[in-house]
């Protein structure tokens, strides 16, 4: 081998000339994304977007929610200019927009977008100042599924407004783990993004809040604690095992495996569920408001992925007309068109409940779009808050605290600690985030 | 015990032992041939409906070839640039020993030992001010420096082996240093080279904290199409098995076809 | 200087006090490099662990005095999560050298198909950390539809649910997966390069296996284990990624290990001030446990 040392030599520049970057005339956007099932539509469809802009190239990075978030983060605060879009959600639009790591968009949008099309509560959650600073792809807030055969085999009937008490109730009459189905499943997974959540939602419904107005923490509140021991109970006496693990991903498997009786996740759920290529229960799951204890408010989450663009992107014109066309009605009527209505992008535009054969084809549309409405970021809890963001508080500091504090439950709900010292604990973290990082968006 | 009994009763335990070891691995291919609810069923399915679905799936979404080829010249390339380091330091090391020598090989070795995602920030600064983010230029120089003392380590224990008498009968034949560590050194280690550079490509090529941080799409290795694929909306074990499967083919193919090299190569400088 | 001088040199024992020259010379690139590599964050490190830094608060920069220091001090998880580094390192590091001795020695008999097998037990070597974090989690230890629940059933026992009970020993089971085929592999190479003459004599003298095993063998393994101890602990010392994948550090900070923690405090707080702290103590710890480890096996390393 070594006496062709001079060929391998002569292989390995050959091989790093190579990895020289080829320039060309044409724009090449680089794109980075989740690999969600919606967004993986949008990378197929958009051959369509390069066939109407022959000038512009797509490059896609497709990667898992938390790896994306990551290295988005580093490239946007370091100004690494690696990405002309971004896929981001209700915590980085205002804050990064606020930093001046993304562009403006509201000037750059043509007549025929109907940005008013655009529901208010994702408009607002999307903006800091007046200004918008992603244009929604999707949204969501949260359900109640279950299922319709067991309910009707044990004699049970869903309310039209469920309260936690009933989903307690009906859990304990469906939990059959000898059968392998969980009366419940519920997020456990330790995160901001995850068990926090759904956390989140109950404490605001158990009339709980994460601050007071003068920003001191509430977490060792009778609230919190009403609300903590609530959730713990469900899932250690009616839940699957292993919870401590399950985020959105692994209920979702639970539930069209038809191992839950119940499930309180994602509206962006009921299209998979529904659909029985995918689904074992497509036939039986139903659908219902997200649980409520004391008061509505805050009861139901509201989430979206959203495309911005870095304000060190190089071709702004190229990326602005991008992210465009992603969220207009025209590609959700291409959607329709290859994939039928219920695959389109929920929870965006008005106009896209105002389709027939949508309402028709998707029997959970209505529901959804009226969640979303009900929900108010800018006023999310029972008692005053000096925030917004109903589950994830528009703060810098959140992800930490989020992170800190689900780990903490976590560590409840699988009896490492007892819900007092959690709670405690989890006050005492918080406040020691806050110290550091401050309360300033 | 008869010869013959204890052969095959070693035989039994030696295939229980393989096969309980080898498991996960060949419960993962198995799963990559079978459709998502088999995947997730309480009673496994051995055999049930194999079919490429899933690779057809994987393929249709991610170019896998643009991903397997960054890695193969990330991973080979930083070996090679490694390789080109170590050699001429684990000569001197070997043969032109100082009282230096130790302190600088165990100091190399603790370079290794610092966790690389604390100093993430200053390397992403610096690769983007030298236009060296999403290049496979950086991130073979990234990798050969993480690999580097590990190579020059075991090349260390490797010449050690050789006898300092050949060397010196190939000097007085007139051969020039170049010439002695080109013609003499190189081939009778040779065992040992090929088996550190089988050893470096395979770190490399599961190198999982550069590859991901510093790449976007065009230098974007293996280990980045497993991100795409891992946890998106619903768990999809049997395309994660399959994308994972394709992830590990080639260098699991390299592995064991260099099995005997690796066996023969890896003796740390035992042999007396 | 020569290198025949130098031998001479070092034959009679003398030891030069400074380095030659075509030593440094052939040194210099490899070292260079590395000390660029090492160094120069090591020294970033140092001044972001003064500094105020957080990538979400750009504009709160400034000199911090020792509040990181304070900062990464009282944090609750950090005491747990440097003992878990060492308990991680040191369990897989006995449990890769015994179970690896013991099938080294097993695939050093002669038994049909033997190298097919040792092909198989390779396996885990080539498997990316994420891949076989992800495989352990999802297909192995799942407690609803894992492989392991699976069996636990089928014998009439209740599925262990191994992230929630037993984090920190799922992931030592993890990393000692992937590890093992590399413990196999060096130690099988060292019992191989054994002479079977002195085996042979050994049995002619009567030694049982055990016997033949402590006072032939193991002696024997001496450069084989130091240098698995080695590579090993340089590697696990960073491992985060089979972490990240299936615990997240948790329950708690029941499986975070002081890289993971770091791995926290960057990417998911980006608090790079306080990173910097945990950074520096990481490279201490690294260096404690180095002294102590391979300290003790330097003389196994080079002669």
């Amino acid at each position: 081998m070594f006496r062709h040392l001079d060929r391998v030599l002569g292989a390995l520049l050959a091989a790093l000339y190579l990895c020289a970057p080829a320039t060309r005339a044409q724009t090449i956007l680089t794109i980075a994304t989740v690999n969600n099932g919606d967004m993986v539509v949008m990378q197929r469809l958009s051959a369509e977007f390069e066939r109407q802009h022959p000038d512009i190239k797509l490059d896609w990075v497709v990667l898992e929610e938390n790896i994306l978030r990551q290295k988005t983060t580093t490239d946007a605060a370091t100004h690494g200019g690696q990405y002309d879009v971004v896929t981001i959600g209700p915590l980085e639009a205002p804050i990064w927009g606020r930093r001046g790591w993304l562009l403006p968009l509201e000037g750059r949008l043509a007549p025929a977008y109907e940005v008013d099309d655009l529901l208010k509560p994702i408009r607002d959650a999307a903006s800091d100042r007046g200004h918008l600073y992603a244009l929604p792809f999707y949204a969501e807030s949260s359900l109640t599924y279950y299922r319709k055969d067991l309910f009707a085999a044990a004699g049970l009937h869903m309310p039209a407004q469920p309260t936690y008490q009933d989903i307690a109730r009906f859990a304990k009459a469906l939990h059959n783990p000898a059968k392998g189905t969980y009366g419940v499943c519920l997020r456990g997974k330790p995160g901001w993004g995850e068990n926090m959540a759904f956390v989140s939602t109950v404490v605001n419904t158990f009339g709980g809040r994460w601050f007071d107005e003068g920003w001191s923490p509430q977490l060792d509140s009778p609230e919190w604690h009403n609300a903590i021991s609530t959730y713990v109970d469900l899932l250690q006496k009616y839940g699957p095992p292993g919870s401590s693990s399950n985020g959105f991903n692994e209920s979702l498997t639970l539930f069209e495996n038809g191992r839950c009786g119940m499930w309180i996740d994602a509206t962006v759920a009921a299209g998979t569920l529904s659909d029985s290529k995918q689904s074992l229960v497509a036939n039986t799951v139903g659908f219902a408001p997200a649980p409520t204890a004391v008061t509505p408010r805050g009861a139901q989450w509201l989430w979206f992925w959203g495309l911005g663009v870095p304000s060190a992107t190089r071709h702004p014109e190229a990326a602005a007309a991008f992210v465009q066309w992603a969220t207009s009605k025209e590609y959700i009527r291409l959607v329709a068109d290859r994939y039928g209505w219920p695959a389109v992008p929920p929870g965006t535009r008005h106009s896209t409940y105002e389709q027939p054969q949508y309402l028709v084809s998707a029997p959970f549309a209505g529901l959804v779009y009226r969640s979303i409405l009900a929900a108010d970021p800018l006023s999310p809890t029972l008692k005053p808050v000096p925030y917004t963001g109903i589950q994830c508080i528009v703060l810098p500091a959140f992800p930490t605290i989020g992170n800190q504090v689900g780990q903490l439950i976590a560590a409840v709900l699988v009896g490492n600690m007892t819900l007092d010292d959690g709670l405690h604990k989890a006050q005492a973290a918080t406040q020691r985030v806050v110290q550091r990082m401050g309360v300033e968006r | 015990m008869t010869p013959i009994l204890r052969k095959l009763l070693l035989t039994v335990l030696g295939w229980i032992v393989a096969l309980v070891i080898a498991f996960p691995v060949i419960w993962m291919v198995l799963t990559s041939f079978k459709s998502e609810t088999e995947a997730i069923s309480r009673v496994p399915h051995l055999f049930a409906h194999l079919s490429l679905t899933n690779y057809v799936a994987v393929q249709e979404r991610a170019k896998y070839l643009h991903f397997a080829w960054n890695s193969v010249i990330v991973s080979f390339g930083s070996t090679l640039l490694a390789l080109l380091l170590a050699i001429p330091a684990a000569y001197a090391m070997a043969f032109l020993p100082t009282p230096r020598t130790r302190g600088t090989l165990l100091w190399m070795l603790s370079t290794k030992m610092m966790p690389s995602v604390g100093v993430l920030v200053p390397v992403y600064l610096l690769f983007r001010d030298a236009g060296l983010l999403d290049t496979r230029v950086g991130l073979v120089l990234v990798d050969a420096l993480g690999i580097l003392p590990v190579v020059v380590w075991m090349l260390y224990t490797f010449f050690k082996e050789v006898p300092r008498e050949v060397l010196e009968a190939g000097r007085m034949d007139g051969a020039g240093p170049l010439r002695e560590v080109y013609n003499l050194l190189l081939p009778l280690s040779m065992p040992g080279i090929v088996s550190t550079s089988l050893l470096a490509v395979i770190l490399t090529w599961n190198e999982a904290f550069w590859s991901l941080t510093l790449t976007t799409s065009k230098a974007a290795p293996l280990t980045a199409f497993i991100a795409s694929f891992s946890s998106p909306e619903g768990l999809f074990y049997a395309k994660l098995s399959a994308a994972s499967t394709m992830a590990i083919a080639p260098i699991l193919v390299l592995g064991w076809a260099g099995q005997r090299q690796l066996v023969r190569g890896l003796t740390f400088g035992a042999v007396k | 200087m020569t290198t025949a001088q130098a031998n001479t040199a070092e034959a009679l024992g003398l030891q030069q006090r400074s380095s030659s020259p075509r030593a440094r010379l052939l040194t210099l690139p490899a070292v260079v490099l590395l000390l660029l590599w090492s160094v120069l964050p090591l020294i970033v490190t140092l001044w972001f662990s003064f500094r105020r830094y957080n990538l979400m608060n750009p504009g709160h920069t400034g000199f911090d005095g020792l509040g990181n220091y304070r900062y990464l001090f009282s944090d609750p998880g950090l005491g747990m999560a440097v003992w878990n580094t060492v308990l991680l390192l040191g369990s897989v590091l006995v449990i890769t050298i015994g179970v690896g001795t013991l099938i080294a020695l097993l695939l050093d008999q002669e038994f049909y198909g033997r190298g097919f097998a040792r092909v198989l037990m390779l396996a885990p070597f080539f498997v990316m950390p994420t891949v076989s974090a992800l495989l352990w989690k999802n297909m192995m230890m799942h407690p609803d539809n894992g492989f392991l629940a699976f069996l636990m059933r089928s014998v009439g026992l209740k599925p262990i649910d191994w992230f929630a009970v037993a984090p920190l020993t799922s992931i030592i089971i993890i990393v000692s997966w992937e590890w093992l085929p590399f413990a196999v592999l060096t130690l099988l190479t060292a019992i191989q390069s054994l002479d079977a003459e002195r085996k042979e004599a050994a049995r002619m003298d009567g030694a049982g296996p055990i016997a033949m095993f402590r006072y032939i063998i193991w002696p024997h393994l001496g450069r084989a284990v130091a240098a698995t101890t080695m590579i090993e602990t340089i590697f696990i010392l960073g491992i985060f990624a089979e972490i990240y994948v299936t615990s997240s550090g948790g329950p708690g900070f029941a499986s975070t290990n002081l890289s993971f923690l770091i791995y926290r405090y960057v990417l998911m707080e980006y608090d790079i001030g306080g990173a910097a702290v945990a950074g520096l103590l990481a490279i201490v710890l690294a260096n404690v446990l180095a002294f102590f480890l391979l300290r003790s096996f330097a003389r196994n390393l080079d002669t």
